[in-house]
């Protein structure tokens, strides 16, 4: 692949991230505003030799991606917040049986049917806590075109490296805005692939974890070592257990595979941070609505800049807390009543005063809003 | 036969199973392993999908590529997997609610597609595993823990359902009927598409003490004595087939299958190159 500079929308630079990471399999059901993510995977895919199915629903199509990657194949769907709703026992499963699949999400206003053509940010939280039980999951959140391109093969990558389910957390507004992007050439872009088992196929434990990243080697169905897969609690054979210590075991081993490598995963922008009084907490769109009024606001002399979570899960914790330490008011600008805010609130609320303004309507926030509400601090 | 059988294809330190004492599901999953023993696929080109219940159990203990998955939700699983690879032989073994309640919208779609996976439903007409509760199959009248006073319910037929969703080939057989099980099972898995086995299984544990059907030995001797082979039956008049129901090859048909169809549209673009 060459490099090219293309107007793309965000959904079409997802599907071209998604190829380029190597996505050979998507499943998935039409949804606005995800939609056109299927309708570009269904022209592309077999283009690569790669395979597209649209499936009966969205339980479906989450289910089948799972089948697709466990034979081997990087696969990946894509949906808007209903779909994501019925998705999430299947995201469950992934998380429990380590099966790296990336799960697009692009939001819109809810909830229920909500506003199907509005932008909003409303699952957040829904991305960490959608499904049931305790469980990992890493959620990337864009702010531009040529970003949805770069985070779309970061969340493969993330997704293979750690046996982990990983949301693409898009909003509408990015999803459909068209810009002008420079799409990168083959050798510009890092591939990471799943670790794949280099014991004997009679010593093959499909859960067992040698290495301190605590992510198991990955056999694919059809190479010979015929292992077991299940939702079930199961100990390192894979097979189902009931003891609480093999249950208590394993996820903990689920959570920490996440924790001990926070580093390499979470990504996050600062912008005009360095000397701030006030800091803005935004993602997605919202943040770019936010780098302008942090702009309007310097130009009045007011010290104020941005502190924007590309990883959205895990939190930066570390960076947030000792941001915390530095400003006196942390805002947490969100196109939904307040669900960041309670992460901030979790990390930073004993450092600093935190703020949240967020709005419901399925418009944007503006930069003056966001203004209004910086010089009411 | 039976423990070279087990020896080959069981994973022996998986044993003893869950199923209960005079449960029909042994009886058909050693006639699932035999036609695949017959059929002579290797292991590692097989792969077992289920969804959840009593029968979905029975891929943890088969040496094959094996997947437990979500309730009702094997078919999509295995969509994936076929699709993903289609040189793997991928059966599913699931159980009257898991197929045909939760997982209805899964089976009619995969049907519809052609898709070649062979589906082997275990119906015992109850739901097992959570205790006795009514299921799609229940017949009408016939008592479930969630059905104290009779189950008002119409049950499907399952082959019906398939066959109109488009399998191309559809049979039933019983727990008692263990040979015809194995036929079938081997012709389901050389048609090139959608195949549909149900296999008429018997649970006294819930099925059967709820609704006095007796032991599992009158259980299998009500299969013996209501099942009535197709050919068989072509024979008899209405008056002597009330009651009964069919067993056998009961349809079959030569249609595009969905992963070929799929390959001509990579291939296209081959070409294209």
């Amino acid at each position: 692949m060459e490099k090219k500079v293309k107007l793309m929308q965000g959904n079409e630079a997802c599907v071209e991230g998604a190829i380029a990471a190597g996505m050979r399999f998507f499943a998935g059901y039409p949804i606005t505003p995800s939609t056109e993510i299927a309708e570009f995977s269904a022209q592309k895919l077999p283009r690569v030799g790669g395979k597209f199915i649209q499936m009966e629903d969205e339980i479906a199509s989450m289910a089948a991606i799972i089948g697709a990657s466990l034979t081997g194949l990087k696969s990946m769907t894509a949906t808007s917040g209903p779909g994501f709703s019925l998705k999430q026992e299947n995201i469950g499963y992934a998380s429990i049986a380590e099966v790296p699949c990336v799960i697009v999400n692009v939001q819109r206003g809810g909830p229920s049917t909500g506003l199907p053509t509005s932008p909003a940010q409303g699952d957040v939280m829904q991305a960490r806590w959608g499904t049931h039980g305790d469980h990992p999951i890493i959620a990337l959140t864009p702010s531009s075109v040529r970003e949805t391109f770069d985070l779309t093969v970061k969340a493969f990558n993330l997704s293979e490296r750690y046996r982990v389910p990983v949301v693409l957390l898009l909003d509408e507004v990015i999803a459909h805005m068209r810009e002008k992007i420079e799409i990168p050439s083959k050798d510009e872009i890092e591939i990471i692939n799943r670790k794949k088992p280099k014991v004997n196929i009679e010593d093959y434990k499909p859960y067992e974890t040698d290495d301190s990243d605590l992510v198991p080697a990955m056999a694919s169905y059809g190479e010979g070592y015929r292992f077991h897969v299940t939702g079930l609690v199961h100990d390192e054979t894979g097979f189902p257990s009931n003891s609480p210590v093999v249950a208590e075991k394993l996820i903990r081993r689920l959570i920490d595979k996440i924790e001990v490598n926070k580093e390499d995963i979470i990504l996050y922008e600062e912008y005009n941070l360095e000397d701030a009084e006030i800091a803005i907490v935004a993602y997605g769109s919202t943040a770019r609505s936010a780098k302008s009024a942090i702009d309007m606001a310097r130009d009045e002399g007011i010290k104020v800049g941005l502190f924007r979570p590309i990883t959205i899960w895990p939190a930066a914790d570390k960076i947030i807390e000792k941001l915390s330490k530095r400003v006196k008011t942390i805002i947490v600008v969100e196109m939904n009543l307040g669900q960041y805010v309670y992460e901030i609130e979790r990390i930073a609320s004993k450092n600093c005063s935190i703020k949240s303004y967020g709005r419901v309507n399925g418009e944007l926030i503006t930069p003056d809003e966001i203004l209004d509400k910086i010089k009411e601090v | 036969m039976s423990s070279e059988l087990i020896k080959k294809y069981f994973r022996y330190n998986r044993l003893p199973h869950i199923w209960c004492p005079g449960c029909g599901h042994g009886i058909i999953l050693r006639s699932v392993v035999e036609a695949i023993d017959e059929l002579g696929y290797s292991k590692d080109e097989v792969c077992v999908v289920s969804g959840i219940g009593c029968s979905s159990r029975a891929p943890g203990y088969l040496d094959f590529n094996t997947l437990h998955t979500t309730h009702g939700r094997a078919l999509a699983f295995a969509t994936g997997i076929k699709m993903a690879n289609p040189n793997l032989k991928v059966i599913v073994i699931t159980g009257d609610g898991d197929c045909t309640a939760i997982g209805g919208n899964h089976l009619i779609h995969a049907a519809r597609r052609n898709i070649d996976i062979t589906t082997i439903v275990f119906n015992n007409n109850i739901y097992g595993m959570t205790g006795g509760q009514y299921s799609p199959t229940t017949p009408q009248g016939e008592k479930g823990t969630t059905a104290p006073y009779g189950n008002i319910d119409k049950n499907f037929d399952l082959c019906e359902l398939a066959k109109a969703a488009g399998a191309t080939y559809v049979g039933r057989s019983t727990a008692y009927h263990a040979k015809l099980i194995n036929k079938l099972v081997k012709a389901g898995m050389q048609n090139k598409g959608f195949s549909f086995i149900e296999t008429v299984s018997v649970c006294p544990t819930y099925y059967g003490r709820k609704n006095k059907k007796g032991n599992a030995v009158n259980m299998m001797k009500f299969l013996k004595d209501n099942a009535v082979n197709v050919k068989a039956a072509r024979a008899l008049n209405d008056e002597q087939l009330k009651g009964k129901f069919l067993i056998g090859e009961l349809y079959k048909s030569v249609e595009p299958e969905y992963t070929d169809e799929y390959k001509k549209i990579i291939n296209s673009f081959q070409k294209e190159r």
